[in-house]
């Protein structure tokens, strides 16, 4: 376009010289008299849930606040927060090896990791806590030797190794690896195979276009399911209690127990999961929002 | 072809395809390609899209593992070492060697999504070569430099477009010093504004006397830049010959009949 044309077009009554004035849209909004309805019906039943709660003559709520603060109640705490800590990182680390065995050309590493997921994810998590616990009822000393021999370098005494806490750990981070190879190899499946094939054709091998391309950017994708694992990983540790685990759980059934108490200590573990629930919430929030990096304009 | 070349020939050459087949199950994608390419020569395949163009290409960096024939780069055997007339399959590092010299550029460019333009470039320096960080650094803001990109060195590839992250792509092939280039249809998902910045990075390049094998559709940038030009239909080469000679005299009936579709 020639530059003549260019500045009639401007100076036109049309064209950006005489620009319309700016008038806000003033209409009536539509009315959701549905929504408005049912959240007043909501609103009125919820109270009626918290008034029959709190006005309940079988619920003593001094008992409840009491022991919000128990001293093995807030041991129980720290101690669910360790297995669910301790449980996701065994999980995590052993489920990206499980995933990147599972989509290895190695059938040997593929067949390891399938029967590994097949295993531990079938077997009832109850079940596996109980096995852990129980373990020095199947092997009651661990120790290295010569298979098919009597040889034995050296052997300890099972329960001095696998207290009830690292029996716990156990059981919850083996637990957690099969649902995690799953979720890790999810997200490896994610990302775009031009990428690896990018690194490849620079002369990249495949362990480092796993490790500095695929993986990093696994992270992305995996963050929100793996939110999840860790919330439910979080509440499935109540079942170490099966083993005394000493966990929140265990403390709350045991105070129960001593005082007949039953819903209020539960009233008090029910707070307690909420509270540690939202924390992570939180911090799965601002993790996501750190690995979204670069995948903002 | 490949019986009668002998070994004294193929080092003239940068690249010597010989009887190359490829398939997948029933579809026979390659059917025996014949192709030679010189030093600092510029290679245009062209053709209908399933005519067998990127396979070809993806063939000689070993993406795809071709069923039947040869391929040379620079004197080398593509994935096997020849030992007393028998054939060994080369280990993953061997053949990983076999790559940091034969840089490609990808349709989709494929940059690093968690890297910045710079990171990417590194890379493969860093990794591969075993180059020191600020060694590998000078190399890329050159390589940016050459490609016109050294003042996005910091954004990530998202946030450019997609001629900025071609362009970004050829740097970092570059960065790895290779002998030959590989272009599989580098300007094919570009924005039709933007396919000139990168054809002028290409065109620059094939000026400084890299060894380029350009799959395209741009007839433009072949009858310019190409030295030779191949027409590839049904897994075939039709025909090949000097691209301007080619392009305003094809002696094929699919050539001539292929140009006619796409020539205005």
């Amino acid at each position: 376009m020639s530059s003549a044309a260019t500045r009639r077009r401007a100076q036109s009554p049309l064209g950006d010289a005489s620009p319309d004035p700016f008038v806000p849209i003033h209409s009536v909004p539509v009315r959701h008299w549905g929504q408005m309805v049912t959240a007043a019906i909501i609103v009125v039943l919820f109270a009626a849930l918290v008034y029959s709660l709190a006005e309940n003559p079988n619920i003593a709520w001094e008992v409840v606040f009491e022991n919000l603060t128990a001293a093995d109640v807030l041991h129980g705490l720290v101690v669910t927060f360790q297995l669910t800590l301790v449980g996701m990182a065994i999980g995590l680390v052993l489920g990206v090896l499980l995933a990147i065995a599972r989509l290895s050309n190695n059938r040997v590493l593929q067949s390891i990791s399938a029967a590994y997921v097949w295993f531990f994810r079938g077997v009832p998590l109850l079940v596996q806590i109980l096995i852990w616990g129980n373990f020095a009822l199947l092997f009651p000393r661990l120790g290295l030797g010569i298979p098919f021999t009597d040889i034995m370098f050296f052997s300890v005494d099972t329960n001095v190794i696998l207290t009830t806490f690292v029996a716990a750990c156990v059981a919850l981070g083996l637990h957690e690896a099969a649902y995690m190879a799953e979720v890790v190899r999810g997200g490896i499946l994610g990302v775009d195979t031009g990428q690896a094939e990018a690194g490849v054709a620079l002369g990249m091998t495949s362990a480092q276009c796993m490790r500095r391309i695929v993986l990093p950017q696994t992270m992305r994708i995996i963050l929100p399911p793996t939110g999840n694992q860790l919330i439910t990983l979080l509440k499935s540790s109540s079942l170490v209690s099966v083993i005394a685990g000493q966990d929140l759980m265990t403390a709350v059934t045991s105070i129960g127990a001593t005082n007949y108490r039953v819903i209020e200590l539960l009233l008090v573990a029910t707070f307690w999961y909420l509270v540690i629930v939202s924390i992570l919430s939180v911090g799965q929030r601002m993790l996501e929002k750190r690995a979204s990096r670069g995948h903002q304009r | 072809m490949s019986a009668e070349l002998q070994a004294l020939d193929r080092r003239e050459f940068m690249v010597s395809a010989e009887g190359v087949h490829k398939q997948y199950g029933s579809n026979h994608v390659l059917r025996g390609i014949d192709l030679q390419v010189a030093p600092g020569d510029v290679t245009c395949v062209i053709g209908p899209s399933g005519s067998g163009k990127s396979t070809l290409l993806r063939c000689i960096n070993r993406l795809e593992v071709p069923d039947a024939g040869r391929i040379y780069v620079n004197g080398d055997l593509i994935g096997y070492q020849e030992r007393d007339g028998r054939l060994f399959d080369l280990n993953p590092r061997a053949l990983a060697k076999q790559r940091r010299h034969i840089g490609m550029v990808f349709q989709r460019f494929n940059l690093f999504q968690n890297m910045t333009a710079i990171q990417n470039i590194m890379e493969a320096p860093i990794h591969v070569a075993g180059a020191s960080k600020s060694d590998a650094r000078d190399r890329a803001r050159a390589a940016l430099d050459r490609v016109g990109m050294l003042d996005h060195q910091d954004h990530y590839p998202l946030q450019l477009s997609g001629g900025q992250q071609q362009r970004v792509a050829i740097a970092r092939a570059l960065a790895m010093d290779p002998a030959l280039m590989l272009f599989d249809e580098p300007t094919s998902a570009l924005d039709p504004e933007l396919v000139g910045e990168v054809l002028d990075v290409m065109r620059g390049l094939a000026a400084s006397g890299m060894t380029m094998i350009v799959v395209t559709h741009e007839i433009g940038f072949a009858r310019e830049v190409g030295d030779q030009l191949v027409f590839m239909a049904d897994g075939r080469v039709m025909e090949k010959g000097d691209a301007r000679e080619v392009l305003a005299h094809p002696e094929n009936p699919r050539t001539q009949q292929f140009l006619r579709a796409v020539l205005p």
